[in-house]
């Protein structure tokens, strides 16, 4: 680690990224920390230095070159157009800038690393896959559009960089559903409804990662300079049907083809959006193996998935709970019973593996 | 019920032998005790009820002017719970009394609003009642238990493996329900038990058959009761397209047959089942039965070579006589996308009825383990060796199906 680093961020307007940007700037060891985006980000930036450029067209290869940087972070590989626009749009952000950002990276003799954050999306969700997926694996089912599909081309194209540049070191990082109060992702505007719409007969397996320990895993990245493609997700998994029993609210639970349906619905009424991945991931659901992020990466997260989910839930307006309620005044006038539960899984499913 | 306060029969209408006052010794040896009130009550009008309301007060000053009094309302009983009664039921206080009470309970309801309802002291009273016919006299902590357990489910209090395997609702719902069907009706009989490891990965291997997967789960249960160890069967793809099915298999701990899961399952020390012949196994017609299929291409004896857990092979004779598959419909079947749709004696003629199986006598015997540890660490990827455990395997089922055939009496017994 050589003091002095000069560190770029992309996406920085995004409320992920700004705060990264921010705690990576108080780090002693981290000398200047540049942020970048289109967009000027909505709140303080405290020591990180703004400039706007767009990383889809060559300037950043001119920032790259003047600023120094060492390091490049990129964050901006996004899941939703947001203020940026339509999907063409999120489309050109996220894949010809990142060939842009890449092009510049190579270019440059100053970059020793890259850390790209990239998504579990990759992995896709279909009947077919396995229950964990390792780094190693291919989605069975290849996406064909939408973020999926440009995740893909993303990884691609950072695989590509590695190759062309051996001595610099690439991170990738592929994330499961970060959650947290703050977060605003399709999936937590999915959870903020009032009436959740499941799929009928289908219970997916959820996998979160707490936006605290996204700041921390992209931070030990920055610091630990350890190469390589690491899943990175809170320990244990849950099942949607036990998130909605945990939040108290009211679901609805919708055939396949309507499920589709009122995600265009949703969408056009400004509700949620209800992608076609998102659909898939809450049809059959994902799990990826994180063995590799604890022994390889060294990276342990505070949260595990439950924790990380039970804090998103804390922010949300309590649930009325009534059938509860009546259960516990019941239980009082019991005596007291020792649980009875199976002790094999006590914490959540393990974390063997 | 004070002997006071009872004018027995007798003491009425033209002097007889009595005096009035006191009713004749024939008299009283004749009211039975409480005897009076019942037929008393039944007569009652229901508008005249002003005397015994009265009762109380006059109760303890002059029994005889309470007497007068009711002579005069040609009602020879004097009530002896007047005020309270409307109300509330009094606490039975031995089985005579309560007897009376309810009965005389009984005959007041129509002075009673509806709208007064139930008073909670009855409400408590008959759910302790039925507490105890339910969960017998340890019922405070078995309904305390029960409600801990619904308030976890409720709350989503509870937690699942990777796999999506759901412990407690399997083995207090799935398992609940599947063992009557294993024991009764097919009255399922568990040889060689004493060949799956106590602990540790090892993957069972088993025969298909029976047009519905029923064999998976007749063994899940059977495997659970015998050893305490929970089966992991791993299904086809099909399984997890399907709504409902796929959700409650992972609820129950299955999971996709594909090599990454079952070696996984394995590495972490679980029981795996697998059948490998697959549909080609429950599909294949009842003239075919007790033949075994081709054993896929091998991909679980891999799975145990990497891993290095034993096999064990199983065998299930009684599966193939539960819906006896007589026939297809190919086409159908490919526009469904399911690999056949079964015709059986029974289905679909008799419609819901031909689901029913058929109530066949069961053998399940586990054969000895095949080690597979004891085999270079490259012996995965010799093809020829994956064929020949295959074959092995394949073998020791075949032979155990036609000894156990042979041992058998008749179909259903």
């Amino acid at each position: 680690m050589v003091a002095g680093r000069t560190v770029l961020v992309t996406g920085v307007s995004r409320d992920l990224g700004r705060t990264f940007a921010r705690t990576l700037a108080s780090d002693p060891t981290v000398d200047r920390v540049i942020g970048v985006d289109v967009i000027p980000p909505r709140g303080d930036l405290g020591d990180v230095r703004f400039v706007r450029a767009d990383i889809r067209n060559p300037v950043i290869a001119k920032v790259i070159a003047r600023e120094d940087v060492d390091t490049v972070v990129h964050m901006s590989v996004i899941a939703t157009p947001g203020s940026a626009g339509a999907r063409g749009t999120m489309k050109e952000l996220n894949v010809i800038g990142t060939m842009q950002l890449l092009a510049a990276c190579q270019k440059s003799e100053q970059v020793r690393q890259l850390v790209v954050k990239s998504s579990t999306i990759a992995y896709g969700a279909s009947s077919r896959d396995p229950a964990m997926f390792t780094e190693d694996m291919e989605p069975r089912r290849p996406a064909r559009s939408g973020y999926s599909k440009d995740v893909i081309e993303v990884e691609r194209y950072v695989r590509g960089f590695a190759r062309r540049r051996p001595d610099v070191t690439v991170t990738l990082l592929r994330c499961a559903n970060v959650i947290g109060p703050r977060v605003v992702s399709p999936l937590t505007s999915y959870f903020r409804m009032p009436v959740i719409p499941t799929v009928l007969g289908f219970d997916p397996r959820l996998q979160f990662l707490h936006e605290s320990d996204l700041h921390r895993v992209l931070r030990h990245a920055v610091l630990e300079d350890k190469g390589g493609t690491f899943n990175i997700a809170g320990d244990g998994l849950m099942v949607l049907s036990q998130a909605l029993r945990r939040m108290g609210r009211s679901n609805l639970p919708l055939p396949g083809f309507a499920f589709g349906g009122l995600g265009s619905a949703l969408k056009s009424a400004r509700v949620a959006d209800l992608s076609p991945e998102l659909v898939a991931f809450l049809t059959y659901g994902r799990g990826v193996d994180t063995t590799r992020m604890r022994e390889e990466l060294g990276f342990e997260p505070d949260y595990t998935t439950v924790e990380a989910f039970a804090e998103f839930v804390s922010t949300l307006p309590p649930p009325p709970r009534r059938a509860e309620k009546a259960l516990a005044a019941v239980a009082e006038q019991l005596p007291p019973v020792d649980e009875d539960r199976p002790a094999q899984l006590s914490p959540a499913g393990g974390r063997h593996g | 019920m004070g002997d006071a306060e009872i004018i027995p029969i007798g003491t009425r209408g033209p002097q007889g032998r009595g005096t009035g006052t006191r009713p004749s010794s024939a008299a009283r040896g004749l009211a039975p005790k409480g005897g009076a009130q019942r037929g008393a009550d039944a007569k009652q009008p229901p508008a005249k009820r002003t005397p015994a309301k009265k009762a109380p007060a006059k109760k303890s000053a002059a029994p005889a002017e309470a007497r007068d009094e009711a002579r005069d309302e040609a009602r020879p009983v004097v009530d002896e719970h007047p005020h309270d009664r409307p109300s509330v039921v009094p606490p039975p206080t031995s089985e005579q009394t309560s007897e009376q009470a309810s009965r005389a309970a009984a005959a007041r309801t129509e002075d009673r609003s509806p709208l007064a309802g139930i008073p909670v002291g009855d409400w408590l009273a008959a759910f302790q009642h039925a507490s105890k016919e339910l969960f017998g006299d340890q019922w405070e902590p078995q309904l305390a238990r029960m409600i801990a357990f619904t308030r976890r489910r409720i709350t989503g209090d509870y937690s699942v493996d990777e796999y999506g395997f759901d412990q407690e609702v399997t083995e207090r719902f799935f398992m609940a329900a599947l063992r009557p069907i294993a024991q009764k009706w097919f009255r399922i009989e568990v040889r060689g038990v004493e060949n799956i490891p106590a602990e540790g990965g090892a993957l069972v291997v088993s025969n298909h058959s029976g047009t519905v997967p029923l064999d998976g789960l007749m063994t899940m249960v059977s495997i659970h009761d015998q050893t305490g160890r929970h089966l992991r069967p791993l299904g086809a793809d099909l399984v997890f397209r399907l709504p409902m099915v796929g959700t409650l298999a992972r609820k129950s701990g299955a999971t996709l047959a594909c090599s990454e899961d079952a070696e996984r399952m394995l590495r972490g020390g679980e029981l795996v089942g697998v059948w490998p012949e697959g549909f080609k196994g429950i599909g294949k017609p009842f003239s075919d039965r007790y033949k075994l299929q081709r054993f896929g291409r091998g991909g679980f004896v891999s799975a145990a070579l990497r891993t290095g857990v034993p096999i064990v092979p199983l065998s299930v004779v009684g599966a193939e006589e539960i819906y006896p598959l007589v026939g297809n419909v190919p086409s159908l079947a490919r526009l469904l996308g399911v690999p056949y749709i079964p015709i059986t004696p029974l289905f679909p003629w008799l419609g819901p009825l031909g689901l029913v199986p058929l109530p066949s006598k069961w053998l399940l015997e586990f054969g000895e383990p095949i080690r597979t540890d004891e085999y270079e660490p490259g012996a995965a990827d010799d093809p020829m060796l994956v064929f020949n455990v295959t074959d092995q395997v394949r073998e020791t089922i075949q032979q155990t199906l036609y000894s156990l055939l042979m041992q058998r009496q008749s179909v259903f017994r």
